[in-house]
């Protein structure tokens, strides 16, 4: 069984909540006293439906009594054939730094959209975000079918003008869905009302959709987290570096480069789940050790001689800000990339990203809150990279104010 | 990844050894419940041969059931890592407090401020927890690296976003992180990976006969010294186990002929009350309970 990972956005009442918990109420996923509760919760807000769907996922007590989504809620479910987490995000362009964090781990972006309203500036904005974040692919659910009588022509008509959008972003792969989440219509369920429509329901599509990535990455990269020393007698020289596999894989023997240094060594064994392994890959969590005894510390990144990531002290990106405050000059900032941190500076900001057209924008030197620019950082050490594109580990990065320690911005390297 | 399991593990382990990356003075806080024991697990295949870079702390109500004392105190040997106790009781004695009163005396509200006078003594940096996002709809809200101001409390509009696989574990003197390696798996994914991995768990999660009183919203709760009964309760001699394993007070038993681990998943693959309605009485009194008290510095 696999997993995957996708999020779910929309505007405000497109019905996101509802298709969710259609989702998960349909496939049997949720127990009986959460039902109750939410039969409770249902007549106390003076819902006429037996049992508010969207209650399920909206989590926060200010959500509840303001009746939006304010922050990404994880949800869980599984099927035979897939285990999969859910993450809801929220639709306002004032949580677009919400979505971010939400979209940032999914592998498939779900984007409602109110079969009655087709496209809006909301939808594009979610799927300029899908763009930026790199997901692998991204499914529009048009919803709310039964409203504009399930009419197909009304289906195929938004299919055309999402496709001119997604092709003008730099979207590749899109599907698309009708349903009404409310009557359950094609989303656990084909559903008669939907004739017209050859392809799987919501859930099967999801159960065995391939969101692999297909550019096929595969250079062998890996970062320390952590040294483990443990200095006893037995193990005076034991010394091995612990972190996951960022792409590609490794096997002792291999000649390797650590960075920034450029010092180069071999691998000399691998620990993998505390057996001595001949290789890793990918997603594993390891510990490395090395033939000759060199100076590597948390940060360093670890790749084969033979593939080259590129190492430098500055680097173009596309952030995304997402402090209240706006971004000031004078601000100190420390740049993260997965485990790697230095000090950091935005040098220029080129322009700003449209969030609704995806023109680039002149600059005015500004970033406010939800904001995306092309920026160019300037960093106090040498960072070892991966363009986005390619891979997500090496090319992703945060920045954190110094001062307050908050997470500002999300970046990805151009 | 072919499996999800692996998946799973690997995203704790990387949480875990963040957690040694980042923080100066960290913690693993140690209940005795399952959830805790599967984050020792995952800490040795962090971090072996080399010891924990973090003492288990268990925060003590006083309320144990013995078999999870001693299976604690059995784990300890056997891992040979520091385990600090503290007490709520002398929490209670020192401060004054009011102990917890009724029929089921609950000191679940005490245990917090235990764990924050805990936190000031050892100027613990970060706390490694084994909540999942999956048990309630506020934990389903929460970051993996959740920052508590002094007070330990929890300011659920004003989360740090947190992206891909980065954690901003950067903090101010005096608040502290709450770190949850194991926030996206379900119980079912619990147990599918203590069965993978051959865990081994206090007796009290397999089925046995236990003298229990059922309460009026028909829970069993164990018999026991802590609960303050009267002639109106009636004890009935059950076959129970435990799918929560916390205060003796306020955590109860659920009928069950599960012996096996392959038992518990047949079960809760079947099984119709998720794991929170079933067992604890305290996140029932309201539906914003454990919001509240995640922002009053609990867990
Ligand atoms: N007619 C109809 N109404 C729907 C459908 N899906 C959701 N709704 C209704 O639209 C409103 C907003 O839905 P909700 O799920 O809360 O939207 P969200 O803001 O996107 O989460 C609610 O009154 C739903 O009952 C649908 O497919 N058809």
């Amino acid at each position: 069984m696999d997993l995957l990972r996708f999020f779910t956005a929309g505007n405000v009442d497109d019905g996101k909540s509802t298709l969710i918990g259609r989702l998960l109420y349909d496939s049997e996923s949720i127990s009986t006293d959460v039902i109750e509760t939410l039969t409770r919760q249902s007549k106390s807000t003076g819902e006429n439906a037996a049992i508010d769907l969207a209650l399920l996922t909206d989590g926060l007590r200010a959500e509840r009594e303001q009746g939006i989504t304010i922050d990404v809620a994880y949800k869980y479910f599984s099927t035979q054939n897939r285990k999969f987490i859910i993450a809801d995000t929220p639709g306002h362009t004032q949580y677009t730094r919400n979505m971010f964090t939400g979209a940032s781990t999914a592998q498939l972006a779900i984007i409602l959209v109110d079969a009655r309203n087709g496209i809006t500036d909301q939808t594009k904005r979610h799927s300029i975000i899908s763009a930026v974040l790199g997901i692998p692919k991204v499914l529009v659910c048009i919803n709310k079918m039964d409203l504009v009588s399930y009419s197909e022509e009304r289906f195929n008509e938004i299919v055309s003008d999402y496709r001119f959008f997604a092709k003008l972003i730099g979207l590749k792969t899109v599907d698309f869905i009708p349903a009404s989440a409310l009557n359950g219509d094609n989303v656990v369920h084909a559903s008669s009302n939907l004739s017209w429509y050859k392809g799987l329901p919501l859930l099967s599509y999801l159960e065995t959709v391939d969101v692999n990535r297909t550019d096929g990455f595969n250079e062998a990269r890996f970062q320390v987290q952590y040294v483990i020393r443990p200095q006893t007698e037995a193990l005076h020289d034991y010394r091995g570096y612990a972190g996951n596999i960022l792409s590609g894989s490794f096997q002792t023997g291999d000649e390797v480069t650590i960075l920034p240094s450029g010092l180069t060594s071999k691998i000399s064994a691998i620990e993998s789940g505390l057996k001595e392994v001949a290789s890793a890959r990918k997603n594993q969590p390891v510990v490395l050790h090395l033939k000759d005894d060199l100076d590597i510390s948390r940060g360093n990144t670890i790749v084969l001689s033979s593939a080259l990531p590129v190492t430098d002290k500055t680097v173009e990106a596309t952030i995304c800000w997402m402090d209240n405050q706006e971004f000031q000059p004078g601000h100190k900032l420390l740049l993260q990339q997965s485990s790697f941190r230095t000090k950091a500076a935005i040098r220029e900001i080129y322009s700003k990203i449209d969030i609704h057209s995806f023109q680039d924008l002149e600059s005015n030197g500004e970033l406010k809150l939800n904001e995306l620019a092309k920026v160019r950082i300037q960093l106090a050490e040498a960072i070892s990279y991966d363009v986005f594109e390619k891979q997500i580990q090496t090319g992703a990065f945060i920045l954190i104010n110094e001062n307050t320690n908050n997470t500002v911005a999300a970046g990805v390297i151009r | 990844m072919s499996d999800y399991l692996d998946e799973l593990e690997a995203e704790a382990i990387y949480i875990l050894r963040e957690v040694a990356g980042q923080f100066d003075r960290p913690a693993l806080l140690f209940s005795g419940g399952k959830d805790s024991i599967c984050l020792v697990h995952l800490a040795l295949k962090a971090f072996r041969p080399g010891k924990f870079p973090f003492p288990l702390v268990h925060i003590d109500t006083g309320h144990n059931f013995q078999e999870a004392l001693d299976f604690r105190d059995r784990l300890v040997a056997e891992t040979g890592e520091h385990l600090i106790v503290r007490k709520v009781e002398d929490t209670i004695a020192k401060n004054r407090l009011q102990d917890a009163r009724g029929k089921f005396p609950s000191r679940n509200a005490l245990q917090t401020n235990t764990l924050l006078e805990t936190i000031e003594e050892f100027e613990f940096d970060a706390c490694i927890g084994g909540a999942r996002r999956d048990e309630e709809k506020a934990r389903a809200k929460e970051r993996v690296f959740s920052v508590r101001d002094e007070f330990g409390q929890w300011d659920p509009k004003l989360q740090r976003p947190e992206l891909w696989s980065i954690y901003n574990g950067k903090i101010h003197k005096g608040e502290n992180v709450r770190v949850f390696p194991i926030s996206n798996w379900t119980e079912l994914d619990v147990w599918n990976y203590i069965q993978r991995e051959n865990i081994q768990l206090p007796e009290i999660y397999f089925t046995h006969e236990r003298e229990c009183v059922l309460t009026e919203n028909g829970q069993l709760m164990a018999n026991n010294a802590f609960l303050n009964l009267d002639e109106s309760d009636v004890s009935v001699t059950r076959k129970v186990r435990y799918r929560t394993v916390g205060d003796m007070t306020c955590t109860a038993a659920v009928e069950s002929e599960a012996f096996t681990v392959e038992d518990i998943i047949a079960e809760i693959r079947n099984a119709k009350i998720s794991e929170r309605g079933a067992t604890r009485m305290d996140d029932r009194i309201s539906e914003a309970a454990m919001e509240d008290r995640k922002k009053g510095g609990y867990f």
